[in-house]
């Protein structure tokens, strides 16, 4: 049984850490694409960026003003309890939720839709969004928090592709989003861009917010095939000259990856999504007996959540 | 490389100061500056409230932001990150915001066109300066000496508030207009458009067309 005190403890610091501390692999990313930059505007603007993650953690202040909007990624192992059950959990992470933006401070960035009604606490109406994921393994009690608090406004686009569209389509439509959103540098890159494709509607942007924001970078996507798209993806981005800010530059994509998911017979759904120069995400994992491990990397796509076959293997011999 | 020009500026500035100013210049701010976004100006503008504040001669700089930020119980405030939201959207606002407050200094993200900038921007002797990044959030909360007040909080929200902050060497900013009414992203937009063809070539348009929809690449959504 996991505690339900150390499940909004662990929220709370994991709040703070997303907001504050850049995670490493993408610092990794922008450091080596601060050297190759030779675009001078594009170059200044990388360095003032490297420059404002070291600050952001000096101060213990949120990196960027817009702190975007958190949302949580639970995953849970098959055996896992929580105290209090699972709406005890989910009234944990808005409570941390609405702690840490008053604590921090984040920007109270959500509103009601219609009344711009805010609560000064990023909660409202289905506000934070909390999804779920279950493993397999490891065995025994724990619960994975992932927060992430991602920019709303840029760089993200949905379109019905169809077969015949092929790569060329798929192609087109990601150049699409990174020149309409790069301009000017409204998808403020350079930036981990994340693909969604096939699923249905919401399963396809869902997919691609998780790719750009669940996936670190340097991963690939376990399929040799897609993982071959995510490099030629990379590649193809930062090839159309535009750098930070949508300056003169060579880098616009620190990674690309992609996700996909089974889709209508007749279709080919694609979405686009940017996870910004502020890429905020923190992990916990919460064990029965108390223990805390953060982290960086989400680990979601594990080939559990990429299962293609009805059954999985392990269990399946347990059932029979 | 030696990298862009450093420019110290008051957010009073003189019609000099802003006149030597080029595009592509890195800004740092002194004095007083001050938040204005939708709600401002619909408050403002639309609602005819009264500003509770003497512009310009109290601040010429009006900052597209809402910054992170509390109040306390106390009534005293703690602001940790301040970054901009992009300007585009404020564009039928903003020359009845000028003509009423004197703003010389337009402050956000990603700039207006060179359309508003001729046509509004010069006019008044006013220029756009972009944040960089973005966001470089912990920089310029650093350069935040303090915040002097916050205005309609209670009738707007903390995001959408009139938050007045004084400002000590508060940057980077980029000079992204000039009183030409020249435009640093279209010059660029403009430079990167000579790849478009090279990129694109080997995709195809998709089979099921969109309405409004372009093929030319050098063209903006906003």
């Amino acid at each position: 049984m996991i505690p339900i005190q150390l499940i909004q403890e662990t929220a709370e610091a994991l709040m703070d850490k997303a907001a504050i501390e850049i995670p490493q692999d993408y610092l990794d990313g922008l450091r080596a694409a601060a050297n190759t930059e030779d675009g001078e505007l594009s170059s200044f603007v990388l360095k003032a960026m490297l420059e404002n993650y070291e600050v952001a953690k000096k101060d213990r202040r949120a990196m960027c003003g817009d702190t975007g909007v958190p949302r949580w990624f639970v995953k849970l192992g098959n055996e896992t309890q929580v105290e209090g059950g699972m709406v005890a959990l989910e009234a944990a992470l808005r409570r941390a939720t609405a702690n840490s933006t008053n604590g921090v401070p984040l920007r109270p960035n959500r509103v009601h839709p219609l009344w711009r009604t805010d609560h000064n606490n990023n909660v409202g109406i289905g506000a934070p969004e909390i999804e779920y994921g279950f493993e397999p393994e490891p065995e025994g009690e724990w619960i994975d928090l992932i927060t992430v608090h991602k920019g709303g406004l840029f760089g993200t686009d949905y379109r019905m592709l169809f077969p015949s569209d092929g790569i060329p389509g798929i192609k087109r439509f990601y150049l699409d989003s990174l020149m309409a959103f790069g301009k000017r540098g409204l998808a403020c890159q350079p930036a981990i861009i994340g693909i969604g494709l096939g699923g249905s509607k919401d399963i396809c942007m869902t997919l691609g917010k998780r790719a750009s924001t669940l996936r670190v970078v340097g991963s690939r996507n376990s399929d040799p095939r897609i993982a071959e798209l995510e490099d030629e993806f990379k590649e193809l981005g930062n090839s159309i000259g535009m750098g930070a800010m949508g300056f003169v530059g060579k880098n616009m994509v620190i990674d690309c990856n992609i996700e996909v998911g089974f889709c209508h017979t007749g279709g080919m759904p694609m979405s686009v999504h940017a996870f910004c120069l502020s890429s905020r995400r923190a992990v916990a994992r919460i064990h029965a007996d108390g223990r805390v491990a953060y982290r960086t990397d989400p680990d979601w796509f594990t080939d559990y959540q990429r299962r293609e076959k009805i059954d999985w293997a392990p269990f399946r011999a347990v059932a029979e | 490389m030696s990298g862009p020009r450093e420019v110290q500026l008051s957010t009073t500035p003189s019609p000099e100061a802003v006149s030597d100013l080029r595009l592509g210049d890195v800004v740092y701010l002194d004095g007083l500056m001050y938040t204005a976004r939708e709600g401002v100006y619909m408050r403002a503008l639309e609602d005819r409230a009264n500003i509770p504040m003497d512009l310009p001669s109290d601040s010429a700089a009006n900052f597209h932001c809402s910054p992170a930020a509390r109040i306390n119980a106390d009534g005293s405030f703690d602001m940790g990150a301040v970054t901009a939201t992009a300007s585009f959207r404020f564009a039928k606002w903003l020359p009845e915001w000028m003509a009423k407050t004197g703003a010389k200094l337009i402050v956000g993200k990603g700039g207006m066109t060179s359309r508003d900038y001729k046509d509004y921007f010069v006019p008044n002797g006013a220029v756009y300066l972009s944040t960089v990044g973005y966001g470089t959030g912990a920089l310029l909360g650093r350069g935040v000496e303090t915040v002097e007040a916050v205005h309609w909080n209670e009738e707007l929200g903390l995001a959408q508030a009139m938050w007045v902050i004084k400002c000590n060497r508060m940057g980077p900013f980029i000079v992204a207009s000039d009183l030409n009414g020249d435009c640093l992203f279209e010059r660029e937009n403009a430079k990167i458009a000579e790849n478009v063809a090279r990129v694109y070539k080997g995709t195809k348009p998709a089979v099921l067309k969109r309405y409004g929809e372009t093929d030319d690449r050098t063209d903006e959504v906003i």
